[in-house]
């Protein structure tokens, strides 16, 4: 079943189209690869996805308990529908310790209030007693827990990959969303996360979308991807396929190419 | 509540009645006369008013140059609901804590869209509008300020307040309220993009920091007798944020300390009033040159070993 659907998305900036009239499909319980060389408009089409921006027009749809349509995603409600996301450029709380930072995904499920907080009533204790096992266990999922007490800021840049996706996790996504995990990772360490997100979304049966430039992350990972350009959508297909798309060829490496190396 | 009894909670709580105490103790044998009393609540003031601004522009880090303002509005509803109408303290502090409350609220959704600087400006405007309006309110004396307000602020309740105003500023902080605030701090987008309702707490935060100054200055008010638009300029803003950037933003106890040492200095000085101005603004130098975190961390690390 699909979970999430998108038709006809479109999205200027004054005269500049970002996005084209994407349409595209996600299935439950799948990873999804997007693609696209610079400045082909998938970080846009993320933060469409995230509510950051307002499509221009077209409708974006997840059916999580309950039909989820484009007016009514806003970023700080995403976590609420169960929609997590990762930054391309780390995002995290710098000065607040690892345990925080993870604290922070759980946010959307504490609820008790202010005056419970301030008045240390019951509540309190219940509630952030949970928070905190539950942010414990992600923490040892993740092999960050010896580290919980630690700034974000002085955590290895892996690690603090692993933090933001912890964080993410910490909201109990149905879909999350990742915006280059592997960006500025060596080869082992995004050999390590391509594992790391395969035991996650298997383990906590997610759908996950991804956004990425390291092809060996995106072919291993991923069963199906789409390819943007120039903020059209030129080709979707499982990895196989893509690879040898004629389109895609031509959109990375120019049309020259394709041309000599026929 | 089996939590609420730790036993750090019941070290802290016998140190705070030690503290009341003794200083009950020496006022009682007129060890501390009505001077070194009146220097006492200007400390405790100073505290109060340091601790709620270091909620909004340390923990949240939304720059406001306007805080004496609230302390303004504070000061004259209890001045009006006490000297005016004959109510008791009580009631002027509830109103006074009430009407900042308020406007807190009135300068916080305005200014939900505005930054850092931006944010400083629009503070330090509503000060001096609130501080205009006073100039030219006949009601409350105008220029020449409100008199006679009865003096109804003591020791206890002074010290009451100083206690309400730290632990229900540390309890918000260390809730899930307090992670979501310091997060705005550090990164804003990705705090909304947690489920962080960014408008509300800084709407909250500015209305909670907002209701203690407001209550700083009821005591402020029914201690001096006399309040007039004046005292509560931009002047006062930024004394009260010096002494918050100092103890360093985001350290409740870094506040504390640093109200009291930067009171003490002032009044060594008192001495010498030619000059006062002049060491004063050099040792501010100094101490923000040397890091005030660092000279305060050793004093930070005993107190909280004693704790």
């Amino acid at each position: 079943m699909a979970l999430l659907n998108v038709t006809k998305l479109t999205k200027n900036f004054g005269g500049v189209k970002a996005v084209t009239d994407v349409d595209l499909e996600v299935e439950e319980n799948t990873i999804t690869g997007i693609i696209g060389p610079n400045g082909a408009g998938k970080t846009t089409f993320f933060n469409l996805l995230t509510g950051i921006y307002k499509p221009s027009s077209g409708d974006i749809i997840y059916h999580i308990n309950g039909d989820v349509t484009s007016r009514m995603l806003r970023p700080q409600k995403m976590t609420k529908y169960g929609i997590a996301r990762t930054f391309q450029n780390i995002r995290l709380f710098k000065e607040m310790t690892v345990t925080d930072n993870v604290l922070l995904g759980y946010h959307c499920n504490l609820s008790y209030g202010v005056f419970p907080s301030v008045l240390r009533l019951p509540s309190y204790f219940r509630e952030e007693k949970k928070a905190m096992e539950k942010a414990h266990e992600l923490l040892k999922i993740f092999h960050l827990y010896d580290k919980r007490d630690e700034k974000a800021k002085n955590l290895s840049y892996g690690d603090q990959r692993k933090v933001e996706i912890a964080r993410a996790m910490a909201a109990d996504p149905k879909i999350l969303l990742l915006d280059e995990p592997a960006a500025g990772m060596n080869p082992n360490e995004t050999k390590e996360l391509t594992k790391l997100i395969k035991w996650v979304q298997e383990e906590f049966q997610l759908t996950i979308i991804l956004i990425e430039h390291d092809m060996s992350l995106v072919m291993k990972l991923c069963d199906k991807i789409f390819v943007f350009d120039y903020g059209h959508l030129i080709a979707e297909g499982d990895p196989e396929s893509i690879q040898c798309n004629e389109q895609v060829l031509k959109a990375y490496l120019g049309g020259d190419y394709v041309a000599e190396a026929k | 509540m089996k939590e609420l009894i730790s036993r750090n909670n019941i070290i802290k709580s016998v140190m705070v009645l030690a503290v009341y105490l003794l200083v009950y103790l020496m006022m009682c044998t007129g060890i501390i006369d009505s001077y070194i009393f009146l220097n006492i609540v200007s400390i405790g003031i100073n505290i109060i008013l340091a601790v709620s601004l270091n909620l909004i522009t340390g923990f949240t880090g939304q720059l406001s140059l306007g805080h004496a303002a609230f302390m303004s509005i504070g000061a004259y509803a209890s001045g009006i609901l006490t000297a005016k109408l004959g109510l008791p303290f009580i009631v002027g502090i509830l109103g006074a804590a009430l009407a900042a409350a308020l406007a807190g609220i009135l300068i916080g959704v305005p200014t939900l869209r505005l930054k850092g600087d931006y944010l400083a400006i629009a503070t330090l405007g509503f000060g001096e509008i609130i501080r205009i309006v006073g100039l030219n309110w006949k009601y409350i004396g105008g220029a020449m300020g409100l008199n006679d307000i009865p003096r109804y602020t003591n020791w206890t309740w002074l010290f009451g307040i100083i206690v309400l105003t730290v632990v229900v500023i540390s309890n918000f902080l260390s809730s899930y309220n307090g992670r979501a605030v310091i997060s705005i701090k550090e990164d804003e987008i990705a705090s909304t993009s947690m489920g962080v309702n960014t408008n509300y707490y800084k709407v909250l935060v500015f209305t909670i920091g907002a209701l203690f100054a407001g209550i700083a200055g009821a005591l402020y008010a029914n201690y001096f007798y006399f309040i007039r638009p004046d005292s509560f300029g931009f002047m006062k803003s930024v004394d009260i944020l010096v002494i918050v950037v100092l103890g360093g933003l985001g350290s409740i106890r870094g506040s504390i300390l640093s109200a009291i040492a930067l009171s003490l200095v002032s009044l060594s000085l008192q001495g010498i009033p030619e000059l006062r101005m002049v060491i004063y603004a050099v040792i501010l130098f100094i101490m923000m040159v040397y890091k005030p975190q660092r000279i305060l961390e050793p004093i930070r690390k005993l107190v909280k070993k004693e704790a």
